[in-house]
C-alpha cells in the first residue's frame, strides 16, 4: 500500500514541477523560477502543497511577486491549501541554474554565469559578450540594472550589456 | 517592507505602545529569546539605517553606475534587514505570553522610537561627500564581512543561515568599497584631501563595532579576532590608498571612540532620520501600496 501511496503522491509532485516551470521571473521574464534554481522542494501534505523557495538576493524585490505568482499559477490549477516557504540556507547560487536556463539568458541578449560559483574569484573577466560573442570585453560596473547583474561593455561591437554574475 | 498578509500585521503606534512589549535588553522573562531578539534587532537596525542613508544618494550620485552602484548596496541592505527584523519579530512573539503576532518586520522598522533603535552610531552619520559615503561603507562592510563570518558558524541556526546568505552579498561591497578608496585616496589632490578629512569624520565611530552590548556577550563572537582581521584589512587598504592609518598601538594620540548606539543613545542626526523613514506608516498607519 506503501508503495502505491507514494507513487501517487510523486506524480502528483511532479505535476506541480511542471506547473512551476511555467512561472516566470518578473524581472528576467524568459527564466522560468524552475531555470533559476529557487524552487528547493515540493511537498504534497494531506492538507494541501507546501512550495519550498529560496531568494536569489537577500533584498531581491521580486521575491514577493514570485511568491504571487506560484499561488496564482497553483489557484489557477486548483490548488487551493497552498503554503510557500521561504529558506535561506544553503545560500542559493548561480551553480543551480539550469543549462537551459543559461541557454535562454544567452538568446535574450545577458551573459550568463560563466564559472561555478566557488571558482569564479577574480576571474569574471573577459566575458563572452552576448551580441558578437567576443571575449574582447570589460567590466563596466559590479552592479548592474538587478542586484543579479553585473555591467560589461564589448570592446569589438561597442556594444554594453548585463552579464548574470557568478554568486 | 512588504509582508504577505499586509492588513493584519502593522498596529498602530498606539497598540503597539499598549501591547507593552517586553524589554529586548535581556531583562525579561526568557532572557536567553530577548538576547537574541535584541541581537538580532541590533543587526536589522544597522543595516536598515546605512541603507536608509545611501538610499539618499539616488539620484544623486557622481556618474550613473556608481548611483547604480550604492542604491543596490542598499538593496542588499534592506533585504539582510527584513530577515534580521523577521526573526527578531518571531522571537520577541514567542516570548510574549499575552500577544500573539504583535511584532512584525514592519512594526520594528517604523513603529519603535529612537531609542529602541540599536545601530551603530556610524551608520546614522550625514553621508557628507561622496569620500565620506565610500569610506563609511569600506569600513562598515570589512566589519561585517568579519561578523557574518564568524555568525555563519555560531550556535544560532536562523542567524547563521542570514549570514551564510548575506556574506556573499557583503563581499562585493568590500570589493567595491576599497577599490573605490584606493581610487580617490590615491587619485587626485584634492580626492586625497577629502578621504583624509572623511578620515578624521568617521574615525571615531568605528571603536563601537567592537565594543560588545550585553547582548552579544556569550553569543560565540570573538570581538577581538573581529578587530584584530578588520583593523589588519583596513590599514592595508589606507596605506596602499596613500591614507594616514589613525589606529593601531603604540599611537600617541588614540581617538576617543563613540559610543551609545547599541544602546538606544544617538547622535542628534538620528530623529531626522526615523522621521524620514518612518512619517507614512506614523500618520496612515497601515497604509500599503
Amino acid at each position: 500500500m506503501s508503495t502505491t501511496y507514494h507513487t501517487i503522491i510523486s506524480t502528483e509532485e511532479k505535476k506541480i514541477w511542471q506547473l512551476l516551470e511555467a512561472v516566470c521571473d518578473p524581472e528576467v521574464p524568459v527564466l522560468t523560477i524552475v531555470d533559476l534554481g529557487i524552487v528547493r522542494d515540493v511537498k504534497v501534505k494531506d492538507n494541501g502543497v507546501e512550495i519550498i523557495i529560496t531568494p536569489t538576493y537577500s533584498g531581491c524585490p521580486a521575491m514577493d511577486a514570485i511568491s504571487m505568482d506560484i499561488r496564482l499559477k497553483m489557484i489557477e490549477h486548483g490548488y487551493k491549501n497552498v503554503k510557500i516557504t521561504s529558506i535561506l540556507s544553503p545560500a542559493w547560487t548561480t551553480d543551480w541554474m539550469s543549462d537551459a536556463g543559461k541557454r535562454k539568458l544567452l538568446e535574450y541578449g545577458i551573459a550568463p554565469p560563466q564559472y561555478r560559483s566557488a571558482a569564479a574569484g577574480n576571474k569574471e573577466q573577459n566575458i563572452e559578450c552576448p551580441q558578437c560573442h567576443s571575449h574582447n570585453t570589460k567590466l563596466l560596473s559590479q552592479f548592474g540594472s538587478t542586484a543579479c547583474k553585473a555591467l560589461y561593455q564589448c570592446n569589438d561591437c561597442k556594444e554594453p550589456f548585463d552579464y548574470f554574475k557568478c554568486h | 517592507m512588504q509582508d504577505l498578509n499586509p492588513s493584519n500585521n502593522i498596529k498602530t503606534f498606539k497598540e503597539l505602545e499598549s501591547s507593552q512589549i517586553p524589554p529586548l535588553g535581556g531583562g525579561g522573562a526568557s532572557p536567553s529569546a530577548g538576547g537574541a531578539a535584541s541581537l538580532s534587532l541590533h543587526l536589522a537596525d544597522t543595516n536598515l539605517i546605512l541603507a536608509q542613508r545611501n538610499g539618499e544618494w539616488c539620484a544623486h550620485g557622481p556618474i550613473l553606475e556608481q548611483d547604480i552602484a550604492i542604491t543596490n548596496i542598499s538593496l542588499d541592505l534592506i533585504g539582510q534587514a527584513r530577515n534580521f527584523y523577521q526573526y527578531a519579530a518571531q522571537l520577541i512573539n514567542q516570548s510574549s505570553d499575552q500577544l500573539t503576532n504583535a511584532a512584525t518586520e514592519d512594526s520594528l522598522a517604523y513603529l519603535r522610537t529612537e531609542r529602541e533603535f540599536k545601530n551603530l552610531l556610524i551608520t546614522e552619520l550625514p553621508n557628507g561627500d561622496w569620500a565620506q559615503t565610500i569610506l563609511r561603507q569600506f569600513f562598515y562592510s570589512v566589519y561585517q564581512y568579519g561578523l557574518y563570518d564568524q555568525l555563519q558558524r555560531g550556535s544560532d541556526a536562523q542567524l547563521a543561515a542570514i549570514a551564510e546568505k548575506s556574506i556573499k552579498e557583503t563581499t562585493y561591497h568590500v570589493k567595491w568599497s576599497s577599490e573605490w578608496v584606493l581610487r580617490l585616496g590615491d587619485g587626485t589632490e584634492e580626492s586625497h584631501e577629502r578621504m583624509q578629512k572623511a578620515l578624521q569624520n568617521t574615525w571615531a565611530y568605528t571603536g563601537e563595532m567592537f565594543m560588545p552590548a550585553d547582548y552579544e556577550m556569550g553569543t560565540g563572537t570573538d570581538f577581538n579576532l573581529l578587530k584584530d582581521q578588520w583593523e589588519k584589512k583596513v590599514r592595508h587598504v589606507l596605506e596602499e590608498a596613500t591614507l594616514s592609518y589613525p589606529g593601531g598601538a603604540g599611537n600617541e594620540n588614540p581617538v576617543f571612540m563613540q559610543t551609545g548606539g547599541k544602546t538606544g543613545v544617538h547622535t542628534e542626526h538620528m530623529g531626522f532620520i526615523l522621521a524620514d523613514l518612518q512619517y507614512l506608516q506614523r500618520t496612515y498607519p497601515g497604509a500599503t501600496w
